[in-house]
């Protein structure tokens, strides 16, 4: 796990967070992520993050679900053991349609869930540095990534001026770990 | 191009709806010298099923603006605001449309044929049992009273709701008090205009008007099925309208947003349409009793396999995976495609609903039937261009319309 630095600034108002992101990207720093409490609209634009691929995994795992139950219901009815039911024939497409929508539906679904915990790293125990607990409850996080090229006084001057408060220079680890936050310092212990 | 609050027809846009109603005058000539003037009885009930067929589909497809205009404004909906005064547009049409149609199938009725609608031969009747046991219901006088009514009350709800919208138009409501009672006074003529729709297109009227073509058979999903379809069209027919008028350079405050929720609307009834299509379908399939297979008989195995097998493609599979991309459904070049696509597609449904019964023994020539169907197509456009230039594109004063100039999806 690597360990990065970060300057963190919170925001406490949607309206001064906007403009800001806009500053930040326009004055070049690399911005790691923006913590809020609930979903923004607009905000994903606003931060240049491309459109997720989720759906379109959604769609092959949609696929998927619909060839395996048309496949294994062919093979079970027509070769494996065919029944004549009432003498429909052994290939009764129209019969299998509903257990063939419930197939793609299930496994797009679950398929997606699945996928969407692995796009964010949610797993039981698994456990992420999130910046500011705060972000949970009605403080807005921006995260922007020290890279060789960044002054940080400077860019904790910028962010200062762009609105942001309590603005603070951190290292924290960039991936997950197993484990729990007991032996993180709040920070209001600070 | 500027941006222009009132509509004005462009210039070619009363030539090509005025040509369009030509061409469907001239295929109502064409079809009536070839069948309607036969002495075979069945040569001039394909002449009648084509008006029947048409006026129908195009009545309903106008009625579901109403029924969008309603169901939006019951769930207290603002996202359509900006747009509102298109479906209202079209939603005026419904009394002209309303008329020809009801004329239509009066003189269906009342008329000496008794080919389409078996039920109206007295003496026929009669020796048949079960007509002569759903004749409580399929009856001239009911029929007559039914069709009447349902005209009367789709245009003079759908009158009061133009109405609500049009007169805040020159009076703003000044207090919060006065809005409340504006949306109080909107949702309930909305619930009135519902509740006459549910009696009419979503249960008793498909029965009446195209489903007792094939008098012996019912289905209980029939009507639900027939709404889907006629909703999912004129959904499609709001957007070519919508598109219609941004290219334009008219509705500044309509936007990809506004146009990816109509898509999606295309999209989910497109489906919904399948579902029910469907449950109508297997459930016969599957029990496989005669006097229900009779109805499928013709359409999925016999000469009119074609059409139906065709308009299952395209009223599922093509909406199904064109429209599904978030990027398709924001794309005005796809939506107007697809909505063509889905206008045409119901059409072919209606075709199939109407003529197997009708004409049996040979698929009629669908190229008089397409004709006809461009006549209704350009009495809908010259109507609604008339309706359109009446009133300011946005209903400004409408305390949802903020609502929508800053939908987001």
């Amino acid at each position: 796990m690597a360990k990065k630095k970060f300057i963190v600034g919170n925001f406490t108002d949607e309206a001064v967070l906007f403009p800001a992101v806009k500053k930040v990207r326009r004055a070049g720093y690399k911005l790691h992520d923006v913590f809020t409490p609930f979903p923004i609209h607009g905000l994903d634009k606003e931060m240049g993050l491309r459109d997720t691929s989720l759906h379109t995994a959604g769609f092959i795992y949609g696929i998927t679900g619909t060839s395996t139950a048309v496949g294994f219901i062919t093979w079970a009815l027509t070769i494996d053991w065919a029944i004549n039911f009432g003498g429909k024939p052994y290939f009764a497409l129209p019969a299998w349609i509903p257990v063939t929508f419930e197939l793609t539906v299930l496994f797009a679904a679950v398929g997606m869930v699945l996928t969407f915990c692995w796009l964010c790293q949610l797993a039981p125990f698994v456990k992420k540095d999130h910046f500011n607990p705060r972000s949970t409850d009605d403080t807005f996080v921006m995260a922007i990534e020290c890279t060789s090229a960044t002054n940080e006084e400077e860019a904790v001057k910028f962010l200062q001026a762009a609105g942001a408060t309590d603005v603070k220079v951190e290292t924290k680890d960039t991936g997950w770990w197993l484990g729990n936050y007991a032996n993180d310092k709040m920070r209001f212990e600070q | 191009m500027s941006i222009r609050s009132t509509f004005t027809a462009p210039k070619n846009y009363n030539t090509v709806a005025l040509s369009l109603i030509a061409i469907g005058v001239l295929s109502i000539i064409g079809l009536w010298v070839t069948s309607g003037s036969s002495a075979d009885p069945r040569e001039q009930a394909r002449f009648w099923a084509s008006l029947l067929q048409n006026s129908v589909f195009f009545l309903l497809v106008v009625n579901a603006s109403m029924f969008f205009i309603c169901i939006t404004t019951l769930a207290w909906g603002g996202w359509q605001m900006s747009f509102r005064r298109v479906p209202e547009a079209i939603s005026a049409v419904i009394p002209v449309v309303g008329v020809i149609c009801a004329a239509i199938l009066l003189a269906i009725v009342f008329g000496d044929n008794h080919t389409i609608y078996h039920w109206t031969d007295a003496e026929h009747v009669k020796h048949d049992e079960i007509l002569n046991h759903k004749k409580g219901f399929l009856n001239k006088t009911f029929f007559t009273v039914v069709t009447v009514l349902t005209v009367l009350l789709w245009s003079v709800l759908g009158w009061k709701m133009r109405q609500l919208s049009r007169s805040l138009d020159n009076e703003p409501l000044a207090t919060l008090e006065e809005r409340r009672k504006y949306i109080f006074k909107n949702t309930v003529w909305a619930a009135l205009y519902i509740v006459v729709f549910s009696l009419t297109v979503m249960s008793s009227l498909p029965w009446m008007w195209l489903m007792s073509i094939d008098a012996h058979w019912y289905s209980t999903m029939y009507s639900w099925y027939t709404f889907a379809s006629t909703f999912v069209s004129g959904v499609a027919l709001i957007a070519l309208f919508v598109v219609f008028l941004k290219n334009n350079g008219y509705l500044e405050y309509t936007n990809d947003e506004h146009l990816h929720d109509l898509g999606k609307f295309m999209f989910a009834f497109s489906v919904f349409w399948t579902y029910l299509w469907f449950s109508q379908f297997m459930l016969i399939w599957y029990a496989n009793i005669p006097e229900e297979t009779i109805y499928f008989q013709p359409r999925a195995h016999g000469i009119y396999k074609g059409i139906f097998w065709m308009m299952f493609i395209i009223n599922f599979i093509a909406p199904l995976l064109i429209l599904m991309r978030r990027s398709a459904k924001r794309n005005y070049g796809t939506i107007t495609f697809m909505a063509l696509v889905i206008i045409f597609g119901h059409w072919l449904d209606f075709y199939q609903m109407v003529f197997p019964a009708v004409s049996p023994d040979k698929v009629p020539n669908i190229i008089y039937d397409l004709g006809v169907a461009l006549g209704f197509v350009g009495l809908i456009m010259y109507s609604t261009g008339r309706a359109l230039a009446k009133a300011p594109l946005l209903a400004r004063n409408h305390p949802f319309v903020k609502e929508s100039l800053i939908h987001h999806t």
